[in-house]
């Protein structure tokens, strides 16, 4: 009798469950997986060295497009540690405004990946629920920054500019009626926070309604439950983060153990799993986009009665205003100075963390006082989890495997940075 | 006029029997099947609108009215563009495997009664017609994914022979009760065991085959949530993958073929055909203009079908998709079961003359 060999097979990078350029080369028993060996670096991209060659500030815009689906996190990471290195502290108003579009992000994100997941293991109709909420949060991206995805909207010493007053509203066209138009506009005709109270009112019935399509389904249940279990020692060994580590009931969130900004002033839960499974994943991110939405309900409220600045005062690091600067000469000796040279940072090197919603994004910057950063380091949460890819789909079938990368979160951006 | 009548009537005449015959039959098979293929078209703009409303957008509406004319522009797309052929392909399987796969799939329509009358073949074992042409489509699957040469492809068509396989045994047993029940393997017949309307239907003694049936039919069609074989995220597209332009098409016309034979199946075995749910409501002869209600028709078997049809893509839109070995699972440790059990429920009740059970002819 002859030998029965496994047989490998190239899963990726051009695949539709490969979430981006994942190239896996898979050892297979049949349907068995033996054996997971994820290549990366597809999608490198140098960010960090081209971090290196620029002042500060404009190195932000790099940042978006890191992890490209949660924007302003990447941003937050990198902004906090300049911040760090600098020693100023944001206005109080900027520190809400970055909470609050952090939880806006973290929900964006969730929805992206709640909407893949489901279309990795077969269910359709979630995805396009999810992207029609998603739509929503983009439209408060470009309220605030101009941009839909990569705004480049926090800066170091606060935020680009304050919440708008008016949200931009659809017009009429020979495809679109009146009628249709006034309900489109429905939500519109206020400030942006008045946008985003009305989406936080509407959204927690959405995700109800997500979870009717896959939380109680049999299906959904047969291919999550049990597949890519993680003990919590084990996750902790890894160097898993976020989801990923609360997932296997580790109760560990930086939002909480940490605290920056002003998410010691927030009320709200830290959800965790207790299995370590897809759908105990599954379940602590949904749960997630909850506590997402009462955070941002308790920025608004703050921010509805607390107008304020949002930039730092001191024009050696923050460009003063375009009115200064037409008819004060210093204003304009600043301006000339931060947008041709930039600001010399204190010698020294700083590490800031953020609770992204993928896990923990940090951001280490070392300066040796001149304009650009000397060395910046990125630490993505998916490079860690991705890691952990051979061992989560070992002993499981080839369809688990797309599970697995689904519960991941994975995003190239990031990984390759 | 009334010459010329005479004079076409004497020409047919005229030609032997043989001739008469074969010419007859043929525009029956050329009549149903365009009939098949312009429903599969529509069915494909059906599927996209009635999942484009689920999934809240609005599907196709930018060729012709109402987007009616895309089925024919994605008809035309599809043939114009080329055919590729994988250099280590076997290319004489590769280019037959599809038209393996049509062939059963519009040849089954031949025994498929569509009214009282209208069948291209009235055969008295076009049951066991319909579960051989059924089987027989596997070939064409299993040949494109091993001629193919591709890791997916090959994964693809393993899978899809086990799926059908297995599935053809619960749908084998679930009409081994409908046969118990009609006492033929005629489908003309099956439908007309049916008669008397609503509660007459196979649908009432059983059920339970009913749902293994339809399930089974899901599974043996590979469409969500059993579409494992083409699982778009996992092996991107199984055994079809390499396939494009018409190669493509013939695949995807085979499979809404598939999927039309067993809403007509269901139909046949369990919905009572082409009879009408209202046979029995005898006062509707008495309100002018509703009597036809009472009749069989054509129109209850298409309405029959579209409603079928309609609960294939309202699964595809619900469900994610099984994994392989728990395909394998339902279909061997709960239907197979479920099937055997029900068979002999209902030879126990038929005998005790018990219930619906009581009108069953078993013989």
């Amino acid at each position: 009798m002859t030998e029965i060999q496994t047989y490998t097979m190239n899963f990726g990078p051009q695949h539709p469950a490969a979430h981006g350029v994942l190239r896996l080369i898979l050892e297979l028993d049949g349907e068995v997986i033996h054996k997971a060996d994820p290549h990366i670096g597809l999608l490198h991209r140098a960010t960090e060295k081209l971090a290196e060659s620029k002042p500060y500030s404009q190195s932000i815009g790099y940042m978006d497009r890191l992890d490209y689906v949660s924007m302003m996190c990447n941003e937050h990471g990198y902004v906090l540690a300049i911040e760090k290195l600098l020693g100023i502290t944001v206005p109080i108003r900027a520190q809400y405004i970055r909470v609050m579009f952090d939880e806006i992000t973290r929900i964006l994100n969730h929805l992206m990946w709640l909407g893949a997941h489901g279309l990795d293991i077969g269910a359709m109709t979630i995805f396009l629920y999810c992207f029609r909420e998603r739509e929503d949060l983009m439209d408060c991206y470009e309220a605030v920054s101009g941009t839909r995805m990569h705004a480049t909207y926090y800066r170091p010493g606060g935020v680009y500019r304050d919440l708008p007053d008016s949200m931009p509203k659809y017009q009429q066209s020979k495809f679109r009626s009146k009628k249709e138009i006034d309900r489109m506009n429905a939500n519109r005709n206020g400030s942006l926070l008045d946008f985003i109270e009305a989406f936080t009112d509407k959204f927690p019935a959405c995700v109800d309604e997500y979870e009717t399509l896959l939380t109680d389904n049999r299906i959904w249940k047969q291919r999550t439950v049990n597949i890519g279990v993680v003990t919590p020692d084990r996750a902790m060994q890894l160097g898993f983060s976020g989801p990923m580590l609360r997932g296997s009931g580790v109760e560990w969130d930086l939002r909480k153990k940490q605290p920056y900004e002003v998410y010691d002033q927030m009320d709200f839960d830290i959800p965790v799993g207790t299995n370590g499974d897809c759908y105990d994943r599954y379940l602590v991110r949904v749960e997630e986009m909850r506590q997402s939405n009462r955070i941002v309900r308790q920025c608004i409220n703050w921010l509805r009665n607390h107008p304020g600045p949002v930039m730092l005062d001191d024009y050696k690091v923050v460009a003063p205003k375009r009115i200064e600067m037409k008819d004060d000469m210093e204003s304009l000796i600043h301006h000339f100075k931060l947008f041709t040279e930039g600001y010399c940072v204190p010698e020294g090197e700083s590490y800031a963390a953020i609770e992204h919603p993928k896990g923990e994004f940090g951001v280490y910057i070392i300066s040796d006082g001149a304009n650009k950063p000397f060395r910046v380091k990125i630490r993505a949460a998916g490079f860690a989890h991705l890691a952990a890819m051979s061992e989560m789909v070992e002993g499981h079938m080839l369809a688990d495997v797309v599970a697995v990368i689904g519960t991941q979160d994975i995003v190239f951006g990031e990984v390759d940075r | 006029m009334s010459d010329i009548v005479d004079y076409g009537s004497g020409m047919w005449n005229s030609l032997p029997p043989l001739v008469q015959y074969v010419t007859i039959v043929t525009w029956k098979v050329l009549f149903v099947v365009i009939v098949v293929m312009l429903t599969v078209a529509f069915s494909t703009y059906f599927e996209r609108k009635v999942i484009g409303s689920m999934q809240a957008r609005i599907g196709p509406n930018r060729v012709g009215p109402l987007g009616l004319g895309q089925p024919f522009a994605d008809v035309l797309k599809l043939l114009i563009k080329e055919v590729v052929i994988p250099s280590r392909s076997s290319k004489f399987l590769f280019v037959i495997a599809p038209l393996l796969t049509l062939t059963p799939a519009l040849a089954a329509w031949a025994v498929i009664p569509l009214n009282d009358w209208y069948v291209v073949a009235n055969i008295n074992a076009g049951l066991l017609y319909v579960l051989a042409l059924t089987s027989v489509g596997v070939y064409g699957v299993i040949l494109a994914g091993w001629a193919t040469n591709s890791t997916y492809a090959f994964i693809g068509a393993m899978r899809i022979g086990a799926q059908i396989v297995s599935y053809e045994i619960a749908m084998g047993f679930a009409l081994v009760g409908v046969l118990m029940a009609a006492g033929s393997l005629n489908l003309g017949d099956i439908v007309r065991a049916q008669a008397g309307g609503f509660s007459h239907w196979f649908l009432v003694p059983l059920l339970p085959l009913f749902f293994v049936f339809w399930i089974s039919g899901v599974a043996e069609t590979h469409r969500a949530p059993f579409d494992v074989a083409e699982g778009e995220s996992e092996i991107v597209a199984g055994f079809h993958v390499e396939y494009s332009g018409v190669a493509f098409a013939l695949f995807f016309l085979a499979e809404y073929a598939n999927m039309l034979l067993v809403s007509a199946l269901t139909a046949i075995f369990f919905l009572g055909g082409w009879a009408s749910p209202f046979e029995g409501w005898l006062f509707l002869d008495n309100i002018a203009g509703l009597a036809w209600l009472r009749e069989g028709s054509f129109f209850w078997l298409a309405g029959k079908i579209c409603f079928f049809m309609y609960t294939f893509f309202w699964l595809r839109a619900t469900f994610p998709r099984y994994r392989y070995d728990q395909i394998m699972r339902l279909g061997w440790k709960v239907f197979i079961p479920i099937t055997i059990i029900w068979i002999a429920v209902e030879g126990v009740m038929a005998w005790l003359q018990v219930g619906p059970w009581a009108e069953l002819e078993i013989v």
